[in-house]
């Protein structure tokens, strides 16, 4: 307990608020699918990717200004969610007898988009110049310009997010059709239109922070996995389909590997970590903020 | 017969005899394919390791056939590669293994890239009397009783007592700390490298900091790690698309010394993410760099870069493994279709290294580590990196004896 306290330095705050801005931002897109249309989205990470690899290519390569390319990027990546949505899962929602049909579509699709990307973009690690050059001291604590450019933009794009399901027509009945699907068609919700709208927005989303994250960390075609599993823990964690769960489980995700590295070894952090879900889960398996299932 | 018919029969059988035994020639060379298998890592954030072994044995196969094929025990060969993805997991390597051995009856097979993948193929190929090429370094692979394998680069623990010991004599480093993936092959290249610093005197600040695979943010490990205020971090078993990022958090973090790692990097993936914050960080370099390169060398990394897009630095170090392969074949042919022929050239074997100005000889190395010579003598090559570009640092090689 001792070193659990120790370890929560200045420098382990400010890394567990940035990172956790950032999971924020990427656990977003996928509560957001789900939400609405009971899908788990397992290319969440391979969108994510793509938003970065359009970002490099247009910023990077083709020399775009940085927000005309992060805004080409966000577009993209929403139209090939909507693409998978009206051209994919639909269909196989219509006729599905079975929830697992639609996983299987989506291990597909993240499968294809890492391979697609593998022969489009090559294997090798692509990285753009940071927007903003220098370190900010916080005290003991250093914090990189670039980092907190990109953890602003996260949190701004997190507040337009929240603004458009509470306070647009559209996001009311988003949230109407996530909250309970038959009382909204009844209501005269457009479900097919909206479901769409809502996996390009979740892919968007992705996409978003892809391409703000390529900034700072790079990108290769093969780095979606990794972010799939980690927007999968924050929103199980949070509660899958509430949008304030997956903020709260990027949060919190973003803390305890921060002080998880500070406190342990590195190569027990993630076990401490995947023990205290599962242990959480039991307790509570809707996640911090979700309901529980009727 | 008539006489006039008999008088232009002869000359037109014996052209159409000529045209048979021409044609069934060309035939027979047509027919002469030696294929070469490699199974490696070539997708995820590891694809490089093991696409650029297929990149390179398809551009010297491609170069090759060009000219008609290689000559071994007096037949042409056209150079045939069967490049497997085993994605890093030992059973698809074991899977990978068996299809290049039982179905295409491929004896000579470059790879693996890692521990894990390396050794879970090694009863599959010793089954099937093949040769396996590997890119892990674990020592088991390649002492008594194993025999089937040749490691095709210079091995942690054999760069990392050098560069050390460099930097502990030019640079006044004093205290190492080592950071590592929470992986078996850079776990146990950390575990080579403690051992090393602790022979030369010194001082561990930290050894005991990992990352998961998959890691970009590695400012919560990197955190720790500064925080021992080392002289020289090393990065155990890094990736190419890792180390960028790790030395860019340090930096930020306030690091000012010396960042190092004893595996292969890539110049361009350094400059794009870490730019200038990675000048002055020591890596294994490729074992043809600019300064060494011969004029053949030259030529392949124009092949190279057309065939696969661009230039990557590892490999100046992978072009060697199918060149070898094919040279000891060529001295020995009865090696086509039999190892232990094979096995039997290696000690006495040695050839002009094509691939360096300098009039070095190419041979199988790695007795002194091994007990046998099961490596190819690549040259080993210590970089630095700088204002965009590696510098040739030192060039040296791997003691045989």
């Amino acid at each position: 307990m001792e070193d659990l306290l120790g370890a929560i330095s200045l420098q382990t705050l400010v890394n567990g608020l940035v990172t956790g801005s950032i999971y924020a931002l990427i656990a977003l897109g996928l509560t957001l699918i789900f939400g609405i249309m009971r899908v788990v989205n397992f290319a969440h990470g391979q969108m994510y990717m793509l938003g970065a690899f359009a970002v490099y290519y247009l910023y990077a390569e083709a020399k775009f200004n940085y927000v005309l390319a992060l805004v080409l990027a966000i577009v993209l990546v929403g139209i090939v969610g909507y693409l998978f949505e009206v051209l994919l899962f639909r269909r196989v929602m219509r006729v599905a007898t079975r929830e697992e049909n639609t996983m299987l579509l989506a291990m597909g699709t993240a499968i294809l988009l890492e391979n697609g990307a593998l022969l489009a973009f090559g294997e090798k690690q692509r990285g753009v110049p940071p927007l903003i050059d220098g370190v900010l001291r916080i005290g003991e604590a250093y914090l990189p310009y670039s980092r907190l450019l990109v953890t602003v933009l996260a949190l701004l794009l997190v507040a337009v997010l929240i603004l458009f399901v509470r306070y647009t027509r559209t996001g009311r009945a988003m949230r109407a059709l996530a909250q309970d699907r038959e009382a909204a068609c009844l209501q005269g919700v457009n479900v097919d239109r909206l479901s769409a709208l809502g996996f390009a927005i979740g892919a968007a989303l992705a996409g978003a922070a892809g391409g703000l994250l390529v900034t700072v960390f790079a990108i290769n075609s093969g780095a979606g996995t990794a972010v799939s599993v980690k927007a999968f823990t924050m929103i199980m964690l949070g509660g899958a389909g509430v949008i304030a769960g997956a903020i709260l489980g990027g949060l919190t995700l973003g803390f305890a590997e921060a002080i998880g590295y500070e406190a342990f070894p590195g190569s027990i952090t993630y076990l401490i970590i995947f023990i205290g879900l599962i242990l959480f889960l039991i307790v509570r398996p809707q996640g911090i903020l979700g309901k529980p299932e009727r | 017969m008539s006489a006039n018919l008999r008088s232009w029969f002869r000359p037109l059988l014996a052209m159409g005899a000529a045209a048979l035994l021409v044609g069934a020639g060309s035939a027979s060379a047509e027919d002469n394919v030696l294929k070469i298998g490699v199974l490696g890592v070539m997708s995820g954030p590891a694809a490089s390791w093991g696409l650029v072994n297929k990149y390179c044995a398809e551009t010297t196969a491609q170069w090759m056939n060009e000219k008609g094929g290689v000559q071994i025990g007096g037949k042409k060969y056209k150079i045939e590669i069967v490049a497997i993805d085993d994605k890093n997991d030992p059973k698809l390597a074991v899977s990978g293994a068996e299809r290049l051995t039982q179905q295409d009856g491929i004896k000579y097979i470059i790879g693996p890239n890692v521990d894990t993948t390396a050794t879970s193929i090694r009863p599959v190929v010793e089954k099937a009397g093949a040769m396996h090429f590997p890119y892990a370094f674990q020592r088991s692979l390649y002492t008594p009783p194993a025999s089937n394998a040749v490691l095709g680069m210079i091995a942690s623990y054999q760069a990392g007592p050098i560069i050390y010991k460099y930097l502990k004599e030019k640079k006044g480093v004093k205290s190492i700390a080592f950071v590592a993936r929470n992986e078996s092959d850079p776990l146990n290249q950390r575990t080579e490298g403690v051992q090393a610093a602790q022979a030369l005197g010194l001082t561990i600040s930290t050894s005991k900091d990992t990352y998961e695979p998959g890691t970009t943010d590695f400012f919560p490990v990197m955190t720790k790690v500064v925080k021992t205020k080392p002289d020289l971090i090393v990065l155990s078993g890094v990736a190419p698309a890792d180390a960028p990022l790790l030395i860019k958090a340090g930096r930020e973090l306030g690091f000012t010394g010396i960042f190092s790692t004893e595996t292969a990097q890539d110049s361009k993936i350094l400059a794009q993410v870490a730019g200038d914050k990675a000048d002055g960080f020591i890596s294994v370099g490729g074992a043809s760099t600019p300064a060494i390169r011969s004029a053949y060398m030259e030529e392949f990394v124009q092949r190279y870069t057309k065939h696969v897009g661009e230039w990557n630095d590892e490999a100046g170090t992978k072009v060697y493994a199918l060149e070898i392969i094919l040279a000891t074949l060529q001295r020995n042919p009865k090696a086509m279709g039999n190892i232990a022929e094979f096995k039997k050239t290696m000690p006495a074997f040695d050839m002009p290294n094509p691939f360096v100005k300098d009039p070095i000889k190419l041979k199988y190395t790695g007795t002194k580590y091994f007990q046998q010579p099961r490596q190819i003598g690549v040259p080993m090559v210590v970089n630095e990196f700088r204002g965009g570009t590696f510098q040739t640092l030192f060039v040296g090689a791997v003691e045989d004896k």
